[in-house]
């Protein structure tokens, strides 16, 4: 289970929260406390695990990240001292109809690649984010522009922010950014939202920590599997295409919209 | 590129660490406490939040460790987990300072100090 979260979570740039959470509670019948503080802990070990290929084959844009984290980090502060005095639920609400909305927009542009018609770009030619990767499916060196940096960066807070409130690393929400509104490769998206979220759970990490949500027996074991996971996942995105991740991602995000949506209604 | 490389670096020796301390830890709690291999029901009690004995701060995982117990090298397997993107972090800063470019050492030097003001808000909330 925890390698099929992790294999999932690293090939999406999620955190495979959104799998283990479910998995621990419904399966095994954990407390939803302890099942969170382990889906904290694997998200990070996703991200370490993948992220050790992603960033050697210069899939995932350093510079990008190091960039975006600005903005998690922030929004994830904001969100740590906004915990508990706004309602949650009114949060899955909001962030179950926006994860619907983006799955569409992904959807929509499914077949469409990096052809884009370049648009000026000041901040991202001042701080030289544009890159290659070399696709291991064709075997080319694929160039790629980075656009809209500003949009990036306030989606990229808002995202720190729910990260920071509801405790999830929010892949969800940091893939279609770049995808979307970037024009970052759909794989550049996955590779560098997994390097991002490392950094944002370890933000959250040691709040949990302390407050005693890291049961090792739990946890433990669940980090041990999503790290095989992950790094057969990492392997694995090289060879697939920049649609076939886009759908397979498209359906998570409506399934995780979906479970959203049902956790607001219901209260 | 030797920035990637050792970036990668990091974060691989991060998640080897951590693995094999959280498996020896493992392997120590089941030799010292057989009975959670035979009875289930021990190993679910111990995920149950009434009976909160596990280590979960910084001076139980010490005098944990310093007894041998397994919980305690798992939760420091943890811990070097949760680490691990921390220090990655820091090393970036050094390789941008190394080639002169101030302006992500800046960015960068940005995103610890908010990483480290969240663990200081964390434990003092």
């Amino acid at each position: 289970m925890s390698v099929a979260a992790g294999l999932l979570g690293s090939l999406l740039g999620l955190g495979g929260g959104i799998i283990v959470v479910p998995a621990l509670t419904l399966w095994f019948h954990i407390d939803i406390r302890y099942a969170i503080g382990a889906s904290i802990v694997s998200v990070i070990a996703t991200s370490c695990g993948a992220a050790v290929s992603y960033v050697r084959e210069r899939l995932a844009n350093i510079r990008v990240a190091m960039v975006l984290e600005l903005a998690t980090t922030a929004g994830a502060l904001t969100g740590a001292f906004l915990a508990g005095r706004l309602g949650v639920r009114w949060l899955f609400l909001i962030f179950g109809v926006v994860m619907a909305y983006s799955s569409i927009l992904m959807f929509r542009r499914r077949d469409q690649d990096v052809t884009r018609a370049p648009r000026r770009a000041p901040w991202a030619d001042r701080l030289r984010l544009h890159s290659s990767y070399i696709d291991q499916e064709s075997g080319e060196e694929i160039l790629y522009r980075v656009s809209r940096t500003r949009v990036g960066l306030v989606l990229m807070y808002v995202a720190g922010v729910v990260s920071g409130l509801l405790g999830i690393g929010s892949g969800a929400l940091k893939v279609p950014a770049m995808d979307i509104a970037m024009g970052l490769p759909m794989k550049v998206s996955s590779a560098t939202s997994n390097f991002m979220i490392g950094v944002t759970a370890a933000a959250s990490a040691g709040v949990y920590f302390a407050r005693g949500d890291i049961d090792p027996f739990v946890a433990g074991p669940v980090a041990v599997g999503v790290l095989f996971g992950a790094v057969l996942g990492s392997r694995l995105l090289h060879r697939l295409s920049n649609s076939a991740v886009r759908l397979t991602f498209v359906l998570v995000l409506l399934w995780v919209s979906g479970q959203m949506l049902l956790r607001g209604i219901r209260g | 590129m030797r920035a990637e490389r050792l970036i990668s670096t990091v974060l691989r020796v991060g998640v080897i660490a951590s693995l094999t301390t959280i498996l020896l830890g493992t392997v120590i709690a089941f030799v010292h406490h057989p009975e959670y291999v035979t009875s289930p029901r021990q190993l679910v009690h111990l995920s149950r939040p009434s009976d909160n004995s596990f280590p979960h701060t910084l001076r139980d995982v010490l005098t944990g460790l310093l007894s041998l117990r397994g919980q305690a090298i798992v939760v420091l397997g943890l811990l070097m987990l949760i680490a691990t993107p921390v220090a990655r972090v820091a090393v970036s800063i050094l390789l941008f300072l190394e080639e002169g470019d101030l302006t992500y050492v800046a960015i960068t030097s940005t995103v610890l100090g908010l990483l480290l003001l969240s663990f200081f808000v964390g434990s003092a909330g």
